[in-house]
């Protein structure tokens, strides 16, 4: 290999080499690193041997192989990341490397494809969520719950926030981590009326963590009366058909858009939403971007100068790290571009009807599934009122032992939440169908659970 | 680079202008250059104390944002709604139309303390 | 790219291009028994978004796309960004279905494929950094940053030492996302000046480095493209003084290889994988920041860390985690791009990665350096941070208008007005992903745009003229903000 380039991704040859070497009067590479410290440099680094592209391609199948779920086994996990059916255009369009290999956009003259793709998410997400302003994304929806509790504290000047449960775990978990770095309490409550003036904001999931719709105009009501905001974390594809939070009284609306966009990839990454009521614009967290025109329209085949164009550019930048650094609303820099493209152009391949129609067959399934589960014998789907895609399901035998034995059967038999302290979800399992989920895992779930059923 | 005789100044850009007990504050033609397009102005509510010194707002142009100091002090009896929907006052006209506050002074002697025109003059880098 | 200068693109979004009634993908009927939709009062009644057909929907954004450059696109030596070619196998392996339709909630037994590979980078970026301990959780830089200072604020509350350790050090030439993330955390910034060989004021942060001090968060190497003179001595004496020394590593790609956090006294780093490991930075994402640590830290590291026990692979809580930072483990799509990378290009491949790029900054360095003010001299590492201040005084042209003229030229701009500390910033990353020729060509466009800058500033004040849009006007958007679509008014 002397001679040559030292790797396909690092094109400068010796010669290169040579070339610049001599330009900067240097013998060796070596010189342009004196300054760090010898008695550190060039320490002893264990790595694996190098692969070539056909060894990693060949290393990683491996890996990814290692894997049970390929999406082809029945599993009825849902929990917060939940299966949809991605448009085959969300992938293809994305992956154009105009978009996916650019920078954050702080040329706007060669950046318009990134921008006014933003200004359709934070159109889309308003649409959604029924509030005037969004953001162009945040990390996932549990740190966007998480700002949006910051910027609860920030207007009300309170040092408490509350969640309502049931909540998501994972939600709870990280609100509870940056509630430490801003030296907020984090109170979990039971019921909405427990809000307090103490509280800078209520928090309520929709669908909450357990599957059920919240009537949410009963919790901001509840929330506003203490003088605090209501924040809702709400699931961005049932809003397809759920009223819009903005419209029942919520002050921000969060909520994770990963699903949409793409597979669960174990989670990540992931898309946090964040939309707000216009008062609380300039207390965002985050990128926003703006429309506007050219300083000077463009000269015509006539040499004439004509009309200034429309552009998009980033806006209201003064809240930002960079230009506000300690006293900014957020340390947010790199966020979720390119999956807030994925999350637009999906809703937009479904648009209005479509979204109404895929939530609708969600439900549809959901409880389809639901009601022959619920015909089988010594199984019950305990009653919480009504609910979207998630339900519970209570079987003859313990919950982590109707798990086991659906595992056994192949299945995975959604999440275990008998440890939680609402009563209905003694000894159940969380389960979840979408409209992604294939009739046939549904049939060979029924089928289990009447062959399970039957044994116990 | 407007410096208007008229009015009293701070190190940090600010001027005032004496009227009977009240004082007019705004940014001088100084500051507005150096911010560049003014796009947002935040201001204290009316019936706020300001004290001498102390921070009272905030104004942001497109790439920075930097902090209003109170050249004297003194309760805010108005502040200029204009600016609101046209924060390109602070820069079309900052001593006159973009003015930010009205202020009733507890002590006008304090304006003694001030820089006047030719101080101020004096302090500004020399133009380039 | 693309542009008819006749038409306005912009002014026509996908919902100015709906037709109703078109769709662009189609939803299977459901012919089973229907169940009673929940209470009306529950419901939506009206949902406004576009409806395109298919081709309709790709042509809009296909020529969006065109509306954009990205590295693929060329040179794009945005300083401290580190823009380098993206390996397109990743993407591959990210692809496989094995790991992009893993559940995050999946039993470990049913993902140990995955759990495998993010602890083996568990494993490599420690190395890397000689550092103990990693956890990949974060999504990003700045929230590896979050993590990096909650761990310290959790560490000093359990030696019963936060109440007077208030502080927070940051020297004035470092990203806002240090300053940003102190305050995040709780603690108050304090800004150590940068003194003529571009370290930090040795004075002022002797003079600092007190009993209230929580940690000093220091980039290595610096903003300026330098190496932090005597860091390893700074750091025995902040920790002297009872501090704990944060590293951020979003220039860890001048010394893969070479150097190590670890060795250098420091307690705790991120990286941010988008830049020294490759992964698409997307428009702004997604990244990944995993933060690395001694393990005294390690108890506090956020959760979860990837485990091995009993010949498997598990997620784990540490001890005393300072908790999650996402409502799942992280960015694992981002994660097993950047171990891919790590895995192409082995200890050799790494060293030659800072070695080219720093070869590549230094020969842009030379070839430009007579055109442009460089306040802090060279040779550098990873980047050059230049100055227009003579284009500005002496032909009233700004860094802003020389900018634009290079993407006349057919490149991205660097970086520019930061660091904050250099008047009219021109701050250049060429990376190691450029050839000789091509860091040859954007120095000729650099050295040609400063001659016209003397002899025809007039372009530079134009430009750019052969983007797809001119200059926008900023000032308005940002006086009065329109922020989503409207319908037009009836």
């Amino acid at each position: 290999m002397s001679g040559g380039a030292p790797h396909p991704y690092v094109p400068n040859t010796d010669a290169d080499r040579a070339v610049i070497l001599e330009r900067l009067g240097l013998t060796s590479p070596e010189d342009l690193f004196a300054d760090l410290p010898e008695a550190h440099r060039d320490p002893a680094i264990e790595l694996p041997e190098a692969l070539t592209e056909p060894e990693l391609l060949r290393h990683l199948r491996q890996q990814s192989a290692k894997n049970r779920d390929g999406g082809d086994v029945p599993s009825f996990l849902g929990a917060g990341a939940y299966r949809r059916s991605v448009p085959s255009i969300v992938p293809y369009l994305v992956s154009r490397s105009e978009f996916m290999t650019a920078y954050t956009p702080y040329q706007p003259e060669i950046s318009q494809g990134t921008l006014q793709s933003a200004f359709e998410f934070q159109s889309v997400v308003c649409e959604l969520t029924g509030l005037d302003v969004s953001n162009t994304g945040l990390y996932d929806g549990a740190s966007a719950t998480a700002e949006a509790c910051l910027l609860a504290a920030r207007v009300t000047g309170r040092s408490a926030v509350a969640l309502l449960e049931p909540v998501h775990p994972g939600i709870l978990d990280v609100v509870r981590t940056y509630a430490y770095g801003a030296n907020l309490r984090v109170d979990v409550l039971r019921e909405a009326a427990a809000v307090t003036e103490g509280h800078a904001c209520l928090v309520v999931q929709q669908p909450d963590f357990l599957g059920t719709l919240v009537d949410i105009e009963a919790v901001a009501e509840a929330a506003h009366g203490a003088g605090s905001l209501c924040v809702v974390n709400a699931d961005p594809f049932a809003l397809g058909m759920l009223r819009a939070p903005g419209d029942a009284g919520a002050d921000v609306v969060t909520g994770e858009g990963r699903d949409l966009a793409g597979g669960p990839q174990f989670g990540g990454p992931s898309l946090g939403l964040f939309a707000a009521r216009s008062q609380y614009l300039r207390q965002m967290p985050g990128r926003i971007v703006g429309r506007t025109t050219e300083l000077r329209g463009p000269r015509g085949v006539d040499g004439g100068e004509l009309p200034p164009r429309t552009g998009y550019v980033l806006t209201l930048q003064a809240r930002e790290q960079f230009i506000r650094r300690e006293r900014a609303t957020s340390n947010l820099s790199t966020a979720q571009a390119l999956v807030a493209l994925a999350f637009t152009i999906a809703l937009q391949a479904l648009g209005s009807r479509g979204l109404r129609e895929a939530a609708e067959l969600c439900y549809q399934r959901a409880h389809d599934a639901a009601r022959r589960i619920e015909a089988l014998p010594g199984f019950e789907v305990p009653s919480r009122g009504p609910w979207f895609q998630e339900f519970l399901v209570r079987g003859p035998l313990p919950a982590a032992e109707l798990h086991r034995r659906l595992a056994a059967r192949g299945i995975g038999g959604g999440l275990d939440v008998s440890m939680r302290a609402e009563p209905e979800a003694r000894e159940t399992l969380l389960c979840c169908v979408t409209e992604a989920t294939p009739p046939e895992h549904v049939d060979a779930l029924i089928a289990a659970l009447r062959d399970i059923g039957g044994a116990a | 680079m407007e410096i208007r005789d008229s009015l009293r100044y701070t190190h940090e850009h600010e001027w005032i202008r004496l009227e009977g007990d009240e004082g007019v504050i705004g940014i001088s033609d100084y500051a507005q250059d150096e911010l560049g397009d003014v796009v947002y102005v935040a201001l204290p509510a009316l019936g706020t104390r300001l004290v001498a010194g102390q921070r009272f707002g905030e104004i942001e142009s497109v790439k920075t944002v930097s902090e209003l100091f109170a050249p004297a002090t003194g309760e805010v009896t108005a502040v200029n709604e204009a600016i609101e929907e046209h924060p390109e006052l602070v820069n079309e006209s900052p001593y006159d139309d973009g003015w930010l506050v009205r202020i009733v002074l507890t002590d006008p002697t304090q304006l003694e303390e001030l820089l006047d025109a030719e101080a101020y003059g004096a302090e500004l880098p020399a133009a380039g | 790219m693309t542009g008819r200068a006749s038409e306005d693109f912009g002014a026509r979004l996908s919902f100015d291009r709906s037709e109703p009634g078109r769709r662009a993908v189609d939803v299977p009927r459901w012919d089973g028994k229907r169940t009673a939709l929940p209470d009306a009062h529950l419901l939506r009644d009206a949902l406004r978004l576009p409806e395109l057909s298919q081709p309709g929907l790709v042509r809009y954004y296909t020529a969006l796309s065109q509306r954009n450059y990205g590295v693929d696109s060329g040179t794009y030596p945005l300083g401290s960004c580190t823009m380098k070619y993206n390996p397109k196998v990743n993407e591959a392996i990210a692809a496989l279905p094995g790991f992009a339709e893993a559940h995050p909630l999946a039993p470990a037994e049913d993902v140990q494929g995955t759990l495998e590979v993010l602890h083996m980078l568990q494993r490599a970026l420690a190395e890397i950094t000689g550092m103990d301990a990693v956890s990949l959780a974060p999504a990003a830089g700045a929230q590896g940053e979050l993590a990096g200072i909650l761990m310290v604020k959790r560490a000093l509350e359990e030696r019963g030492d936060l109440d007077r350790r208030r502080r927070v050090l940051v020297p004035d030439s470092a990203h806002g996302t240090n300053p940003a993330t102190a305050a995040m955390a709780g603690f108050e910034v304090t800004q150590i000046p940068t003194q003529g060989d571009g370290s930090m004021d040795d004075d002022v942060l002797a003079r600092e480095l007190d009993g209230t001090v929580a940690a000093l968060m220091v980039t290595v190497p610096n903003t300026l493209g330098l190496w932090e003179h005597g860091i390893e001595d700074i750091a025995r004496q902040a920790h002297e003084a009872g501090a704990l020394m944060y590293g951020d590593g979003a220039n860890l790609n001048a010394v893969l290889g070479r150097v190590r956090f670890g060795d250098l006294g420091f307690d705790v780093v991120h990286l941010n994988l988008h830049k020294s490991f490759s992964t698409p930075h997307g428009g702004g994402g997604p990244g990944a920041g995993p933060v690395c640590c001694t393990a005294d830290l390690a108890p506090y590291l956020p959760a979860p860390v990837v485990e091995a026990r009993e010949g498997a692979f598990v997620l784990a809580r540490p001890e005393r985690s300072i908790g999650q930072l996402q409502q799942f483990h992280g960015s694992t799509g981002v994660l097993l791009r950047a171990y891919a990378y790590i895995r192409a290009l082995g200890l050799e491949g790494l060293r030659a990665v800072s070695e080219n790029a720093v070869l590549n900054a230094n020969y842009l360095w030379s070839l430009v350096r007579e055109h442009y003010d460089l306040p802090y001299g060279g040779p550098v590492l990873h980047e050059v941070v230049f100055s227009g201040s003579r284009q500005r005084r002496e032909h009233g042209v700004r860094t802003y208008d020389i900018a634009k003229r290079l993407i006349d030229y057919g490149f991205h701009p660097p970086t520019v007005y930061f660091p904050l500390i250099v008047d009219e910033a021109l701050m250049i990353e060429p990376t190691e992903t450029e050839s000789r020729e091509s860091v040859e060509a954007l120095a000729a466009a650099l050295v040609a745009i400063a001659e016209e800058a003397a002899g025809h500033p007039e372009l530079l004040h134009q430009a750019p003229v052969s983007a797809p849009i001119g200059r926008l006007d900023e000032a308005t958007a940002a006086r009065r903000p329109v922020l989503r679509w409207q319908p037009p008014e009836a």
